[in-house]
């Protein structure tokens, strides 16, 4: 008896072994493809991401923040990106395109808009406008945009990993948009800056996350991104919209969001594609609101202080009341203008490494200098 | 190829055959394509004219088979064609493959079977059976004229890559094959429920923020066609088994007595899902790559013979296929190069043993097509041979592809085995360098 256990103990190791031989020997051989994704190279992913780079690129885009308001104070021109700002022309006679291959006008317009406060300038190419339709692939495409003579690719696709796919098939760095339900890092860490700036460190401090959890990558990459600063995340949302076992993405989950609120600090709502009733996923949109939806019934239960984010376009009415969106709570425009310090800050990291470390060196060397040096919560790590 | 007018004289090998209880050190002579003696060394006389073929303790094994290939041709010649896909075949030590109906137009007629026939006989290094398709135009609405089909030398039937939801036309298709007595392949997944999973569902797929397959998908299908096959009392095969549940299903079945055989992808015995962490599409294929666990039963079950055979699903499929997105990108790799070296490796870990590994290449997969004939060795039988080395490693890559496409996983693994020769039909048609 004693002896077969063993026998099947053995057997069941050696099976081990093979499986995770063989696979192993793929995933080695793919290592050094998978080294060249990560950042500060491209900026694919905030699952590669360490906690100093998080802390990094939020104090760059603090400090950007920073040059940004004092420009504005210098300059008589109200117009913001054209006007003399304190912001350092990082991306100066450089080309970043925007490969939209799904609809975005904020995302799209955010990234215009950082390039363009750096000095740099882009080109749009939306699915529509290219020619994948007409059967050429990706990479063609994205070789032909690259062979104009761009230094910098904010790619969105539809697709899961087509970011991690370009990288490994362009010799210019590639920043996701936003891939398929996989990834938005850039949306994380504009969330990550809100709470932080509202909220201070994020250490304890509790992250609920409502919605389509298993189709968003909002929810992927914030997670990843509030893990790695300390917080605690929970998920809830309809059993149809919840990947089958959310604890393996390292959080919390109920299907009732009442027993969530009362302890948040940050509550994300998160948008409801109203197909997701086309495809059995939902009865109705009035029941998705009756049960889930943040009502002011529900908002008023939470503690004093707490934020409400949501990463818009907002669904009005459905995911989150009209009075809640706009109430003292939320800081969803906030959310809109962290989004270009962020997203200037990821630019010039990976577009431009070397001059971005020059002026980092510089300012920080001007603010320690100063004896009123405040530390902000985005500030240095 | 080799053309040898005169008599082969195989020396210096080890011939091993278990469905004949042969494993010894034998010389060989073949002539007119039959194996005429098989005898101690040097004792077969040297007839003058005879051509040799010396080998140092490799290993003569009744030809291989794989019952589940794709040669796209007719229709799909960029991915892949019979003369190059059966060059892949004996590259990677198989004498005989069965093609899926899934070509431009369909095999699902006789027109179609006999058309590939024609062009196995005008340019294939092997031998070819054509599968046919079960419904007409793999469209899972009305039988495909079956008959006609097998009389032109289909050898068995399958709507591969196309799985057949109606249950009502699955098991009249499974009561009309029985007038004909072929098996017919079930590509068993639940196309609702896979939907539009790319991947296995899981842990991993969510995180991979990747649409999943869920292993029931594959379960529930399997379960289907065991009830559909005591319902008919018809040959039920089922493809490409790849979740430990479908391993417990298939063996309950078995154990019934059930006419039921089932097969298993080397991909799957070798790889799981976490491959996947790479988005690259050659880890993409239907079934998917599942667990570690999945690939550890699979491994027993072949072990044991709940899993009959081994074969490749081999699915060439050019750059415009593969090189794109994941979600965009077709199912399927190459196996006919890889197969026998992944395979062995269960051999020489132990997992396996020795014979249930040769069966699982030749006997078994014989009598699926119904041509037991080609899975031994045997005074008088066909010369379809094997020569495989199972001490010799070497890096497969784009270099030793033989295949018109370049999708495999396997590019830059170091195999430790490999094959030596490849005979069909007594002609020398690959040896190895």
């Amino acid at each position: 008896m004693t002896e077969k256990m063993t026998e099947k103990i053995k057997e069941t190791q050696k099976g081990k072994q093979m499986a995770k031989n063989l696979s192993s020997q793929f995933l080695e051989l793919a290592k050094p493809t998978k080294q060249k994704f990560l950042f500060p190279n491209h900026f694919i992913s905030t699952q590669d991401l360490t906690r100093e780079q998080i802390l990094s690129l939020l104090n760059t885009a603090t400090l950007l923040g920073q040059a940004l308001k004092q420009g504005d104070k210098n300059s008589d021109d109200s117009q913001g990106a054209a006007g003399p700002t304190k912001l350092p022309p990082l991306l100066a006679n450089k080309t970043i395109i925007n490969l939209f291959f799904e609809n975005s006008t904020r995302t799209r317009t955010s990234f215009d808009l950082a390039v363009r406060k750096l000095g740099g300038s882009t080109l749009n190419f939306a699915s529509s406008t290219s020619s994948v339709e007409k059967g050429e692939t990706l990479v063609d495409t994205a070789k032909n945009i690259v062979a104009m003579g761009a230094h910098g690719i904010v790619v969105r696709h539809s697709s899961a990993g087509s970011p991690q796919f370009l990288a490994s098939n362009l010799e210019i760095p590639v920043i996701n948009a936003g891939d398929g339900f996989h990834e938005h890092p850039t949306q994380a860490l504009l969330d990550a800056f809100t709470m932080r700036e509202k909220l201070g460190d994020l250490a304890g401090k509790r992250v609920v996350i409502l919605g389509d959890i298993a189709h968003s990558r909002v929810a992927r990459s914030n997670i990843h991104v509030l893990k790695k600063l300390g917080a605690t995340v929970a998920v809830s949302g309809p059993p149809t919209l919840l990947p089958p076992n959310p604890e393996a993405l390292g959080v919390e989950s109920s299907f009732r969001v009442e027993s969530l609120l009362e302890s948040a600090d940050v509550v994300m709502t998160l948008r409801i594609q109203r197909e997701r009733q086309n495809k059995m996923q939902l009865p109705s949109l009035d029941e998705y609101t009756r049960f889930w939806g943040l009502t002011k019934e529900r908002a008023s239960r939470l503690k004093p202080g707490a934020i409400i984010l949501h990463p818009g376009p907002i669904n009005r009415g459905v995911e989150v009341d009209a009075e809640v969106a706009d109430g003292d709570r939320s800081v969803i425009l906030h959310q809109v203008a962290s989004g270009i310090l962020v997203r200037m800050a990821v630019l010039a990291h990976v577009c431009e490494p070397k001059g971005t470390a020059q002026w980092l060196a510089e300012v920080s060397g001007q603010s320690s200098s100063q004896s009123t040096s405040r530390s902000t919560s985005g500030g240095v790590s | 190829m080799t053309v040898l007018s005169g008599a082969l004289l195989i020396q210096g090998g080890r011939v091993i055959d278990p469905a004949n209880h042969l494993d010894h050190e034998k010389d060989l002579l073949i002539k007119d394509g039959k194996i005429l003696a098989i005898d101690n060394p040097g004792s077969i006389p040297v007839a003058p004219g005879s051509e040799f073929l010396k080998l140092s303790g490799q290993w003569i094994l009744p030809g291989f088979i794989d019952v589940h290939v794709h040669l796209r041709e007719p229709g799909l010649e960029y991915k892949e064609t019979i003369a190059t896909g059966t060059a892949a075949a004996v590259a990677g030590g198989f004498t005989s493959v069965a093609c899926m109906a899934n070509t431009q137009p369909v095999n699902d007629s006789a027109y179609v079977t006999t058309f590939i026939r024609e062009r196995a006989k005008e340019t294939a290094v092997c031998r070819v059976f054509p599968i046919g398709a079960v419904t007409k135009g793999l469209k899972g609405e009305e039988l495909a004229e079956i008959g006609s089909m097998i009389a032109a030398g289909a050898c068995a039937l399958s709507d591969d890559g196309m799985p057949v939801m109606n249950s009502y036309l699955m098991r009249k298709a499974l009561d009309y094959a029985k007038a004909f007595d072929v098996a017919v392949i079930s590509h068993a997944e639940d196309a609702n429920l896979v939907g539009q999973g790319v991947m296995n569902e899981g842990a991993l797929s969510n995180a991979l923020g990747l649409r999943g397959n869920p292993a029931a998908a594959e379960e529930i299908m399997v379960a289907r066609e065991i009830a559909l096959c005591r319902l008919t009392k018809a040959r039920v095969h089922i493809a490409h088994v790849s979740t430990a549940l479908a391993v417990e299903l298939i063996k309950r079945a078995k154990e019934e007595g059930l006419p039921l055989t089932a097969e298993v992808c080397p991909h799957h015995l070798v790889l799981d899902e976490t491959c996947l962490q790479t988005y690259d599409t050659n880890c993409k294929m239907a079934p998917p790559l599942r667990t570690a666990k999945d690939t550890e039963c699979l491994v027993a079950a072949l072990a044991s013979g709940v899993i009959d055979m081994i074969a490749t699903d081999h699915a060439p499929h050019g750059v415009v296929d593969k090189c794109v997105e994941f979600d965009r990108a077709s199912n399927g790799i190459l196996g006919l190069q890889t197969a026998v070296p992944l395979t062995y490796e269960l051999v020489a870990r132990g997992l396996i043993s020795r014979n249930r590994w040769i069966d699982s290449l030749t006997a078994s997969p014989a009598k699926l097509i119904n041509h037991p004939e080609l899975g031994s060795v045997r005074v008088g039988g066909g010369a379809d041979l094997t020569i495989f080395d199972s001490k010799a490693s070497w890096l497969y890559d784009q270099r030793q592809n033989v295949s018109k496409s370049s999708n495999s996983p396997f590019f830059g693994f170091k195999l430790n085995s490999k094959i030596g020769a490849t005979i069909v039909g007594g002609k020398l048609v690959y040896q190895n360098s």
